[in-house]
């Protein structure tokens, strides 16, 4: 089966779990066997870790000659994500002051393109986002025709644009990934435009695929989604290598308590703080380390200042591969705080590096997850209490370490992959009996 | 003539609050008193005074023929006092009529025999004590929480001087053997081993009021003839279960309470099975055999034996700190500690730490906990503040220094009260001379 897929970002270029889990179910695809994987992102640098699939970049594919041909098409599409116009290429300003001078319909638009006539993209998260996902989808349908496969599969809201575009060239069907949704990035003050374009994607799959019941509930109940097109896939986690393995060595003679995530609103950074702060009133060989950045990193710096507990609490900023395996391997308990988690892939990797772990239940991987305490998020005593036992318990900590290791080790990409095969083959049935009919 | 013996356990145990661990050390209250007194009182509405009610008429309707024996907790005796004195009255009057056995085990349901001799003695001594205070009958069968049993705890029952042990007839020890006999221990053959007929036990405390069971409806009459007709040959049926059957697992609109009622009726009119009670059986019958258990036996799960007590890492460890600090805590002789420390023995703290999915009947008391680590947790919190507070009692001050301090005390108020006194005096006088 060839399946064409769209996603914002592929290991290393990430910044969230987002790209772990896209690469964690092309390999599990790859191991499953029988599937030729295009996975389309829009920026490549080359160095990405594409092992038994072809990678492409958007930056990459010419579209100058898209021109006379498109701009029925770009109409639509272009409408679909709020931004109303077809477009031109242009390359110099003077080009563009050339083209401008003409007439055209209502609303054309020009998009500035390379010396090879193609797109240029950063792939990052910066202002011009929603310029980049609209160019981002012209070129997927440029990509849609000129390739052979018979699925299509965009992970999350950035791609889905993408994915409907190229589902409406082709006339392929359309799978969507939903890895996070806007009520959990936002925490309730959510963003319309996002909005509209995550339920459009939704509407225009044939089948949605949602990493936790948690996310497969707010799919159906916040966007209307009928509940027979949307499945439950849970993600997986890698299991490490044997360099990775290798024991690392502890400076300090303290335990260590970690938070690691994106430090913002939906990881519920201040629960962490507020529990750090619980503990240190009744122990001192302890210390706390928040290791990621984010939105909130500086209200957190002043709250814990303000609760005086700077001297055992840790910035260490964005970690980047080897230095998170490392920041967890150096951990005694791990600690994921989430106010809305969809999945949360990072308590995997650190059962899988021997550490005990603490998940609220308002993460989709508590669902499948026995080896871990559990506790509310905004409940920072029972949070406070299971660091507590599991740093003073030591035959509690032992029993996470070893039974949360295979638990971890059992949750295979493989097996996430054989799931979302037979998503794929069910929509292409589906859609055959459907053209049949007709 | 066949005999049937009827055993009724009735214990509680004493939920635990949630103690977190900035307790510890600050706060050593461990109970959660509100849930408990609710929690006592319905059950008294709905399964004590009824049970104990209808086990009374029996008495005063059969006289001599209707007995019975009942295994109460020396903690949930002290519970029914506080509570509801009602139910203590009840069991009293049962215990006078001559027709009911109290029968010994632990005082709070626990698993001291897992731990030492020692633990156990200290549990049976005051187990004996309370219901001698109760009945003023001296117990002479043993009955452990979830019928626990191997050759060695029948030992140390036999040395505190129990002539008889209730234990599970689990297929896997009797194999070929029938249940329905009496049986000897094999290090200490004067102990008498009395096997509970597990399927027509678990057929009331279990599957009752259950209707997908194939049973279901179980009328007296349909018991009755299971009872004359069991499978394989017997002297005597032991049935053993929770006194919470009626009423409480099973509710009274279920009809146990009619069942019981005519079942009596039943027996007492055939002419075909008589009651006993364990005693009673341990002087009439002679025992067939001895009986191998060299691994503890239990009445829980499918395996039957002790896991759900101590088959994890977690359980082991709060045993081994519980039993640890034994010595210590009576060396306090503080009434107070030894309370709390028997208390947390209470078999039920260790079995919500289980990851077994619990078996019937225990599936009957659920739980308060989400997941056995924060019982553990929960559990832990408490064991440590028992601790703290066992070690600081030898680290305190000596008892002739806390009379010297409140001595001296005592005479700066007093010194102070004669200061004023001559203040007020003075302040008369001059109120006088105006």
């Amino acid at each position: 089966m060839r399946v064409l897929m769209f996603g914002w970002e592929f290991p290393p270029h990430i910044s969230g779990g987002l790209g772990t889990a896209c690469c964690g179910l092309t390999r599990g695809l790859t191991e499953v066997g029988g599937v030729s994987l295009l996975f389309v992102v829009p920026r490549a640098w080359g160095d990405e870790e594409t092992a038994g699939i072809s990678l492409m970049g958007a930056n990459q594919i010419p579209v100058v000659y898209t021109r006379s041909v498109e701009k029925e098409t770009w109409e639509t599409v272009t409408e679909q994500i709020r931004v109303n116009s077809p477009l031109l290429p242009y390359q110099s300003p003077e080009e563009f002051w050339a083209l401008k001078s003409r007439s055209y319909p209502k609303g054309t638009r020009f998009v500035e393109v390379t010396e090879a006539g193609t797109i240029p993209f950063t792939g990052s998260y910066g202002p011009t986002l929603f310029e980049e996902i609209r160019r981002y989808a012209l070129v997927a349908g440029q990509i849609a025709i000129s390739n052979d496969f018979e699925v299509i599969h965009a992970h999350d809201w950035m791609a889905y644009p993408a994915g409907i575009e190229a589902s409406r060239r082709s006339g392929k069907p359309l799978v969507i990934h939903v890895h996070a949704t806007e009520f959990d990035r936002s925490g309730g003050n959510i963003n319309s435009i996002v909005y509209n374009i995550e339920r459009e994607g939704m509407e225009a799959a044939g089948r949605i695929i949602a990493v936790s019941n948690l996310t497969r509930h707010t799919i159906i109940e916040k966007y209307r989604i009928p509940p027979r097109k949307v499945v439950t896939v849970y993600n997986a986690a890698e299991p490490l290598t044997e360099e990775e393995k290798k024991g690392i060595k502890k400076g300090i003679t303290e335990k260590i308590v970690t938070f690691m995530g994106r430090i913002t609103y939906q990881k519920g950074p201040e629960y962490f703080v507020e529990a750090a702060a619980l503990v240190l009133s009744r122990m001192e060989n302890v210390r706390f380390v928040m290791a990621g950045s984010g939105d909130m990193m500086e209200a957190m710096i002043g709250h814990a200042a303000r609760l005086g507990i700077t001297g055992h609490f840790h910035f260490t900023g964005f970690l980047r591969g080897d230095d998170a395996y490392r920041m967890l391997r150096m951990s005694d308990v791990f600690v994921m705080p989430s106010v809305s988690e969809p999945f949360g892939i990072v308590p995997l990797e650190a059962m899988l590096a021997n550490v005990p772990v603490i998940i609220s239940r308002q993460s989709g991987v508590a669902e499948v997850l026995r080896y871990a305490i559990k506790t509310d998020f905004w409940d920072t005593y029972a949070l406070a209490d299971a660091i507590y036992g599991l740093l003073n318990y030591p035959v509690l900590a032992h029993l996470f370490t070893e039974r949360g290791k295979v638990e971890a080790g059992n949750l295979k990409w493989k097996n996430a992959a054989e799931e979302v095969l037979k998503v794929y083959r069910s929509l292409l049935e589906e859609t055959f009996t459907k053209t049949d009919r007709t | 003539m066949k005999s049937l013996c009827l055993i009724f356990r009735v214990h509680q145990p004493l939920p635990l609050r949630k103690y977190r661990f900035f307790d510890i050390g600050a706060d050593h209250g461990y109970y959660d008193d509100y849930t408990l007194e609710n929690h006592m009182k319905k059950l008294a509405v709905e399964c004590y005074l009824p049970a104990t009610d209808l086990l009374l008429n029996q008495v005063s309707r059969y006289g001599g023929a209707m007995k019975a024996a009942i295994y109460l907790s020396g903690s949930t005796l002290e519970l029914f006092n506080r509570y509801t004195p009602g139910v203590t009255a009840r069991f009293r009057e049962l215990a006078s009529t001559g027709q009911i056995e109290f029968l010994g085990g632990t005082w709070s349901h626990s698993l001291a025999c897992l731990a030492s001799e020692q633990a156990l003695a200290l549990q049976a001594g005051n187990h004996q004590a309370a219901i001698r205070d109760l009945t003023g009958q001296t117990t002479e069968v043993f009955l452990n929480p979830g019928l626990l049993y191997s050759d060695e705890i029948g030992q140390m029952a036999a040395n505190l001087g129990y002539k008889g042990i209730i234990t599970e007839g689990a297929r896997h020890i009797l194999g070929w053997k029938s249940p329905g006999f009496l049986y000897c221990n094999p290090l200490q053959p004067r102990l008498k081993v009395l096997m509970r007929h597990y399927k027509l036990s678990e057929d009331l405390e279990c599957r009752f009021s259950d209707p997908h069971w194939e049973g279901f409806p179980l009328t007296a009459d349909k018991y009755f003839g299971w009872l004359l007709n069991g499978g394989q040959p017997a002297e005597s049926i032991h049935l053993c279960l929770d006194l919470e059957t009626f009423g409480h697992y099973h509710p009274a609109s279920s009809g146990i309470f009619r069942f019981l009622d005519h079942l009596l009726y039943l027996i007492n009119h055939s002419g075909e099975i008589s009651l006993s009670t364990p005693s009673e059986i341990l002087n009439s019958l002679q025992p067939v055999s001895m009986i191998n258990v060299p691994n503890p036996l239990s009445q829980a799960g499918e395996e039957r034996d002790a896991s759900l007590w101590i088959g994890n890492d977690l359980q082991n460890e709060a045993l081994n700190l519980l039993y640890g600090i034994a010595d210590m805590v009576t060396a306090t002789q503080d009434p107070r500690i030894l309370c709390d420390w028997h208390q947390l023995q209470d078999s039920d703290h260790f079995r919500f730490m289980s990851e077994n999915t619990p078996a019937p009947p225990l599936h009957h008391r659920k739980s308060p906990y989400n997941s056995p680590y924060e019982a553990f947790l929960n559990y832990m919190n408490i064991l440590n503040d028992l601790t703290i507070r066992v070690k600081s009692h030898f680290s305190g001050p000596s008892p002739e220094e806390i009379i010297r301090n409140l001595k001296n005390r005592v005479n700066d108020l007093e010194k102070e009260i004669e200061k004023s006194k001559e203040e007020i005096h003075r302040l008369r006088k001059r109120k006088k001379g105006h």
